[in-house]
């Protein structure tokens, strides 16, 4: 097929659809609402089921139900939808089940705004509804790779019965973009043996995320860490931007990872051997390679849409091997190239330790820019 | 020589497994199981049916049904049942939930379940408190009732009216069966069982959101005998929430069942 100029939201919708979503539940939010619009349309044209539900909270719900049934299912929405769905998504991850959710991550707290923003990063990566378990976390950075990891995503969830979470921003679910579409997959036939579908010639199959006795919900603890720590060695993706003889090395996913990889360039045109990491899965995060650039490279600069949230992984993996600092726009506001290439310059003549936190000089640096943009 | 013929005329539900359940001497969920699976039975539906269990003392209903269960958050099972229905629209899905779930934490779902006329069942056990915690007061507990979080009696300057589902229910097109019954002796389980069979036929026909409003029983949170608490459902609870046909789509009314 060819290339087409696709709006990201729609262009990740129809992604679904081809990857044989048998269903999809939202709740209309911007800046994801065309994924939900999109889906009003197509789903049922295909025969496939479609519910606006009257909250995120029951969007998620119902996407809980039909993952029960085997079928492939998802939702969309945007991060103050995705703080409702938290309940349900600890209850799809308690009952090992499969689901996609898609976060079309907007400037917060609270209600914030509508604008690109990274900021829940923490509450996708690190989990966000209650009790022990791992999502899945790919972060896309242009509607391509969204596109691509949509359909991969359901792999993932049925694979490891787990929630799959793609983050992308606003920026990525507005754009337009030269991208293509795969060919319809063939819908599934046989359900798998563990899914609700009524018990014909069968024993029931009962779906629940209770084991009332802590000693089985330590098992069941168990087996989803076990299941994660397969992941873990399994599914790592990464991109990567002449890291190969990188003196400094820029950390950023989605739209501040893209927009570093023009701030690298840029900067290695001007003689500064800097390079790129752009992890694509944050949960797993690319570790033993983040490992192997902190024994190669002087100094490292992480860049994210949030006040320093996968800093914080980094940190912990570089172990204060090299210097790590920090740059980040947050409120919805997208850094520009120039912005970070700066600091790939700053960073290439600072030859001191960073004190404390990285976000120190950092804060104290945005405030005067702030200030002076104004 | 006289010829014998022995038929069989009570017997355990195909649809009701053989186990003892978790529930208080003396409560209404047993009963109310049991009607629900002999109408699965009777209507032929055990092996296309999937359940859907509440947050609540019968959490762990998918234990006592012999059919495929899902176990559902507090309140959404309406909006799970929704999730499967259309997916599954063959097949026969229904809810069993408390007050609590259905009228509190889920009045969201529950509302726009029935607007949305989504073709699922409803069972739905109103014993006006939340059992499963112990004690406490639930939308439907009733005006001046002594609960352990309204240890004055409820004051309905403060908290509100008992509020009444099925009246409600019935006033949302989508609905296509919604009635109340009653529990608390032999009769009145008899109309409850040939409710909850015309709110399945219901289901079968596609007629739209179909519940049953069972009223019944907590002897051990009312702190009665299970014969007081009986009585307690026939003399004070059946005045407040009056049994009755609240909607019944014409399609059903000459059905006989």
């Amino acid at each position: 097929m060819a290339k087409e100029l696709l709006k990201g939201n729609h262009a990740f919708a129809e992604a679904a659809v081809r990857a044989g979503v048998e269903a999809f539940y939202g709740y209309p939010i911007t800046p994801s609402t065309e994924f939900l619009e999109h889906m009003a349309a197509r789903m049922p044209e295909l025969g496939r089921a479609f519910v606006q539900a009257e909250s995120e909270v029951s969007a998620i719900n119902m996407v809980y139900g039909a993952a029960c049934t085997g079928k492939r299912v998802m939702t969309a929405s945007s991060s103050p939808g995705l703080s409702l769905m938290m309940e349900g998504i600890s209850y799809i991850a308690g009952t090992e089940v499969p689901a996609v959710v898609v976060n079309v991550m907007r400037g917060g707290p609270g209600l914030g705004n509508i604008a690109p923003s990274q900021g829940d990063y923490y509450q996708m990566v690190k989990g966000g509804g209650h009790g022990d378990y791992f999502p899945i976390v790919l972060a896309p950075a242009n509607v391509q790779e969204a596109i691509d990891y949509i359909s991969l995503a359901f792999d993932l969830a049925e694979k490891y019965l787990s929630i799959v979470h793609v983050i992308v921003d606003g920026n990525m679910g507005q754009m337009m973009e030269p991208a293509e579409l795969p060919p319809m997959r063939e819908l599934p036939e046989k359900a798998p043996d563990w899914a609700v579908r009524g018990a014909k010639g069968r024993e029931p199959n009962i779906l629940t995320s209770i084991y009332i006795d802590p000693e089985d919900e330590e098992v069941t603890n168990l087996r989803l860490l076990k299941r994660w720590k397969e992941i873990e060695k399994n599914e790592v993706r990464f991109e990567e931007l002449m890291m190969e003889d990188a003196e400094f090395a820029v950390i950023g996913f989605g739209t501040a990872g893209r927009v570093a990889s023009s701030a690298v360039r840029e900067a290695r045109s001007q003689g500064i051997a800097a390079g790129l990491l752009r992890p694509v899965t944050l949960a797993p995060f690319p570790e033993k390679r983040l490992e192997e650039i902190a024994d190669q490279v002087e100094r490292i600069l992480v860049v994210e849409m949030n006040s320093g949230m996968m800093l914080d992984d980094v940190l912990r993996i570089v172990k204060g091997k090299v210097p790590v600092e920090f740059y980040g726009r947050m409120g919805g506001v997208t850094p520009l190239p120039d912005e970070i290439l700066a600091e790939i310059e700053r960073l290439s003549q600072n030859q001191g330790e960073i004190a404390g936190d990285p976000r120190n000089e950092w804060m104290a640096r945005l405030e005067k820019q702030i200030t002076g943009e104004k | 020589m006289v010829s014998t013929t022995t038929e069989i005329v009570y017997q355990r539900p195909e649809s009701f497994t053989d186990v003892h359940t978790h529930y208080c001497p003396g409560c209404t969920h047993g009963t109310a199981h049991r009607l629900v699976a002999e109408v699965i039975d009777e209507m032929n539906l055990r092996e296309e049916t999937i359940g859907v269990a509440p947050v609540g003392c019968s959490v762990f209903a998918y234990n006592y049904f012999q059919m495929d269960f899902v176990e559902a958050a507090h309140g959404r099972a309406p909006a799970m049942a929704t999730g499967i229905k259309r997916v599954l629209p063959e097949n026969t899905v229904f809810t069993y939930q408390g007050d609590g779930d259905l009228a509190s934490i889920g009045m969201a779902e529950i509302m726009h379940a029935a607007i949305r006329g989504e073709n699922i069942t409803v069972i739905f056990i109103n014993n006006a408190i939340y059992g499963m915690t112990g004690g406490q007061m639930a939308p439907t507990t009733l005006t001046g009732m002594k609960t352990t979080s309204s240890p004055l009696g409820r004051d309905v300057e403060m908290t509100g009216n008992p509020v009444q589902m099925a009246e409600i229910l019935s006033q949302v097109k989508g609905s296509g069966y919604i009635v109340r019954r009653s529990l608390h002796d032999a009769a009145h389980i008899r109309k409850a069982k040939k409710a909850i069979r015309l709110a399945f036929e219901a289901q079968n026909r596609g007629l739209g959101f179909s519940m049953v409003e069972l009223l019944s029983s907590c002897p051990t949170n009312w702190k009665m005998s299970a014969q007081e608490a009986l009585d307690f459902v026939g003399e004070k609870m059946v005045p407040v929430f009056p049994l009755g046909d609240y909607k019944v789509n014409p399609a059903l009314e000459k059905l006989r069942v």
